[in-house]
């Protein structure tokens, strides 16, 4: 062996083959033949199907809302005009034309709300009195009637504020619900256990559309004769209960990643059952579970275009509405959809990006 | 030892734990009393009968697609049986799909090569944050809109015939040589079995390991086409056909059925790709370097170590979806396909039974959850990895 | 025989920009116990896993057992049969049993039919003193019971040399005795080994060499008694005074 001292050697860069482009290429794309191939495949596969997508969506696009220009495209181009023509029906619904500025201002508060409440930053008692004074708001500039604003009844509310409204509503009602059927489930009285798991596993299993139907066929034979109740009403709770049975499911396992050691030490200090779940077991479950909430209001945020089913004209049934009864502009539906999906997806996609970063960067002090 | 003293009072937790499930259950009857009472009232007002014995009236509606017969003077049970037959149809059509193509999509997001890897990203990023009801909506428009009319069917490979009106396919005729066909593949099936047996037992006393997939394979097929030969090699194949007007004959599918089973397998497959990369993503990275520091192969590796710690982790989210498929396929009453809640909105419209239709509908679907709930159940209970 | 089991000819190896790796020359001989010592991030283990592929190296030569290591995948595995590799995490496959552990390479590398395969799993077992734990599932053992079944499954496949990557980092200290007596015991067998550790005992004890690296070089090598009383290097007395003074 080679006793000798040894002379240092100094850090240098990598041989050229295996850094920069080619390199990367190399990697990436052409590790192997099946890659390679993998490559060509996909890449002609592009080549031939891109430019006749983006010829057709752009390039010989219309976007004036002019019905004899789209229909002489005859669909070899995107007939964007009719988004151009009927923007203000399919985002507001029926809702009067000269007052619309009440729900874009009214939508614009909720999204704001929504944003502010992820962050732990911001969380305390005021959140909660924000979001109440910020929810009677948005009715006030909905409904109207005072304040000189024209009165505007729920039956033509409609479109995105109409989303908006049902998506966050039903979560923001269906928590506390949800809380309190997640700590029955873990309760050790049967009785209130076993309410508690029929309820949710009764919700669990059976489809929206089914609840739907329920909530709009189903209450008002409910009711007591000769009382009705608003269909939006009925919806609202149909679809309450629904999140609020996969909510409970939610808050149940942050309760169970909870130490028994916390449960403990709040008994040996002395506090009762309801004082220590406000006080010590709640706050660290319900931080714990700010991600998959999220999750569960993107997924309410798309179930509310189930209410098209039932009647009521949200963003998916104001395009119905929009298109459906118009001879002249029914045949470019598909680009209505593409408008509405990307109206949804926009949505989505960002509020599950941001709650990803919230998770990351401000909520680090309770990171595990 | 005197036994610890009861202590009837307000503070003992015992009483007040009974006290709070009396009321609670109290409260929860006297609530069902009060709906129930409404109802029959006004059930009573608007003159609707209740009971079930409306389900062996006629139902005097018919139904667009079924797989046995069905016409308007058949009594609603025989429409809700259609309507589930329906549904299941379409969930098992969907769930095939959905698994196939979810797999490789979640695949497809763990591979090295660039392009694919953001393709699949990309798929599951779009389709995840669309709702399922907009997608199902496109694509029944697009095939109803894009497809040529019956007269000018498109005619991709022989005897596939895609037009406004759905998918014609060919169905093999129905011939006494076909069930001799099914009896050799049977027995294909039996030999292909004895034959892995056989071989898994020679590789346990000798060492050496035998091919186990592709002569079993060949088994089958060779049963299969020797029943097929000895059965009078009956080929007749009831083609459809295009004449003037439309495409007669085979076996068809409406538009309504593509839409949905396409529409609910692209949706899912997205949620079945996350799963997949998640449940491959979840075996340490140490057992695949063990697996390959003890000399096995890529191909052994995947097939000793890695699938089976995987698939432990993927399949109860998996039978998830697929229940979620299931549940979502009652959105078929947006595309007109009727499925069982597509016939029971029928039915309810019809006779204003409210309460028995939506009881209906929720007891089968109740039951599917269950019964899948169980299976998982005992699946991970079975297959749980034994710790301490 | 003569020759070198493993020689190291200028090897680096850069993860990205970063050299890890830079101009190893080692040679290894046949049945020749080394251990290699050194501050976290000097590039101890990713030496040793450069051996058996685990790590690809850019530059240089290095051959095992007469074959060179390059991307062939047949060269590669050709190697991965001669070469046993103990890890730190123990990495036993937790679907099979501790007998199903071992005969998995044995069968399906090495075409040994189920029976014999058993007696020899079973023998190894004995070695390793955890016989009576075959038909259990790794995750229901303690951690050195696990490291010394991760012992016995290298030795199934009679490897000619054994690969330990800090083979004790993860236990708690007294399981740490039961794993070093094993490969002290292996060690007198004959079997080539290369052992990174923090123990510096078992070097004293065992080690025909030790090795310090440091920044991805290896900085000295000598006989245990030589190295431990008058290291050469400023940098081996620094890291020597840090680890030996509790």
């Amino acid at each position: 062996m080679d006793t000798a001292l040894h002379t240092p050697v100094i850090a240098r860069p990598p041989p050229a083959h295996h850094v920069g482009v080619l390199a990367w290429l190399r990697k990436n794309l052409f590790a192997d033949w099946k890659n390679a191939l993998a490559t060509l495949t996909v890449g002609a596969m592009l080549v031939y199907w891109l430019p006749p997508l983006v010829d057709w969506a752009i390039v010989r696009a219309v976007a004036t809302p002019d019905n004899d220009a789209c229909r002489a495209l005859e669909h070899t181009g995107a007939c964007w005009g009719v988004i151009a023509e009927k923007y203000r029906l399919i985002l507001f619904g029926r809702y009067p034309f000269d007052e619309q500025w009440r729900p874009l201002v009214a939508t614009l508060l909720m999204v704001a709300m929504l944003v502010a409440s992820c962050t732990r930053v911001l969380w305390s008692r005021w959140l909660i009195v924000a979001w109440i004074a910020v929810l009677a708001v948005f009715f006030v500039l909905m409904r109207g009637g005072i304040w000189g604003l024209t009165p505007v009844e729920t039956a033509r509310w409609g479109g995105v504020p109409l989303t908006m409204l049902l998506s966050t509503l039903s979560i923001a009602a269906g928590f506390p619900i949800a809380v309190l059927v997640a700590l029955g489930r873990r309760s050790h009285l049967p009785a209130i256990r076993a309410l508690c798991i029929v309820y949710v596993e009764l919700i669990r299993g059976v489809p929206l559309i089914s609840v739907l139907f329920m909530a709009s066929f189903m209450f008002p034979l409910f009711m007591p004769p000769g009382i009705t109740v608003d269909v939006l009403i009925r919806v609202l709770v149909g679809i309450t209960l629904f999140s609020a049975a996969y909510l409970a499911e939610v808050v149940r396992g942050g309760l169970q990643a909870i130490p028994k050691g916390q449960h403990e030490a709040a008994a040996a200090m002395g506090l009762s059952y309801w004082q220590t779940q406000r006080k010590i077991v709640l706050p660290q479950a319900l931080r714990m579970v700010v991600p998959s909430i999220m999750n569960s209001f993107i997924s309410t945020f798309k179930d509310t275009s189930l209410v098209t089913i039932v009647s009521l004209y949200d963003l998916t049934g104001s395009l119905a509405l929009a298109l459906g009864g118009d001879a002249n502009w029914r045949q470019f539906y598909l680009e209505g959809y593409l408008f509405i999906g990307a109206i949804y997806w926009l949505f989505c996609f960002s509020m599950s990006r941001y709650s990803q970063w919230v998770e990351r960067h401000l909520n680090v002090g309770y990171a595990r | 030892m005197r036994s610890k003293r009861r202590d009837w009072s307000w503070r003992s937790r015992a009483v007040r734990g009974l006290i709070y499930q009396l009321v609670a259950v109290a409260a929860i009857t006297a609530a069902i009393w009060f709906l129930a009472h409404n109802t029959l009232e006004n059930m009573r007002v608007r003159g609707i009968q209740s009971g079930f014995g409306f389900l062996t009236q006629p139902a005097g509606f018919d139904i667009g697609e079924s797989i046995f017969a069905f016409d308007s003077a058949d009594p609603y049970w025989k429409a809700f049986l259609v309507g589930l037959s329906n549904t299941l149809r379409a969930a098992l059509v969907g769930i095939v799909l959905t698994t196939l193509l979810g797999t490789l999509i979640g695949i497809g997001r763990l591979s090295r090569n660039f392009l694919i890897r953001k393709l699949c990203t990309g798929y599951v990023e779009l389709i995840r944050n669309i709702p399922v009801l907009i997608q199902l909506l496109m694509w029944y428009f697009v095939l109803n809109e894009w497809l040529p009319p019956v007269a000018d069917a498109l005619n991709p490979f022989p005897g596939i015939f895609l037009s406004k009106s759905g998918m014609s396919f060919p169905v093999p005729e129905w011939e006494h040589g076909h069930l001799v066909t099914l009896g050799g593949l049977a027995l294909g099936v039996a030999a292909a079995w004895l034959y892995r047996r056989w071989a898994g037992a020679a590789f346990l006393r000798t060492g050496i390991p035998r091919p186990m997939f592709w002569p079993a394979l060949a088994i089958v097929i060779i049963g299969a086409l020797l029943g097929w030969v000895a059965g009078g090699s009956p080929t007749a194949l009831e083609m459809p056909i295009r004449n003037e007007l439309n495409v007669s004959g085979g076996g068809a599918v409406t538009p309504e059925f593509l839409a949905v089973a396409i529409g609910l397998s692209v949706y899912t497959a997205a949620f079945v790709a996350e799963i997949v990369r998640s449940g491959i993503q979840s075996v340490p990275w140490g057992q695949t370097e063990a697996a390959g520091a003890l000399g096995l192969s890529r191909g052994q590796s995947l097939k000793l170590v890695l699938l089976p710690q995987a698939l432990r982790v993927i399949i109860p989210p998996l039978t998830n979806q697929y229940l979620n498929l299931t549940k979502n396929s009652s959105l078929a009453v947006a595309v007109g396909y009727p499925d069982l809640v597509s016939i029971a909105n029928t039915t309810l419209n019809q006779t204003g039974r409210a309460v028995e239709c939506i009881a209906v509908l929720m007891t089968v679907y109740l039951t599917l959850s269950l019964l899948t709930a169980a299976l998982m159940n005992w699946y991970n209970a079975r297959s749980a990895i034994r710790e301490r | 025989m003569s020759e070198p089991i493993i020689v190291f000819d200028k090897v680096s190896k850069w993860y990205g920009d970063f050299h890890a790796l830079r101009d190893i020359n080692l040679a290894v001989a046949h049945g020749e116990r080394i251990v290699i010592c050194g501050p976290s991030g000097s590039g101890k283990s990713t030496l040793i896993r450069c051996i058996n592929a685990l790590e690809e190296h850019q530059e240089g030569k290095l051959t095992v057992d007469g074959i060179e290591i390059t991307d062939v995948v047949k060269a590669i595995e050709a190697v991965r049969k001669n070469v046993g590799m103990v890890f730190q995490q123990f990495n036993l496959f937790p679907h099979l049993t501790v007998l199903e552990n071992l005969t998995l390479a044995p069968m399906w590398v090495g075409r040994v039919p189920k029976k014999e395969a058993d007696e020899r799993a079973m023998a190894q077992l004995a070695r390793v003193r955890i016989a009576e734990q075959a038909g259990t599932y790794p995750l229901q053992l303690s951690g050195g019971q696990q490291q010394r079944v991760a012992i016995a499954r290298s030795l199934c496949m009679t490897p000619k040399i054994m690969l330990f990557d800090e083979p004790t980092s993860a236990l708690d200290p007294e399981m740490i005795k039961e794993v070093l007596d094993v490969m002290i015991e292996l060690a007198g067998m004959g079997i080539t080994m290369l052992c990174v550790t923090h123990e510096m005992g078992f070097a004293r004890s065992v080690a025909d060499r030790v090795i310090f690296m440091d920044q991805g070089q290896i900085v000295e090598q000598n006989t245990p008694t030589e190295f431990f009383a008058h290291p050469k290097s400023e940098r081996t007395r620094d890291f020597l005074s840090k680890i030996l003074s509790h």
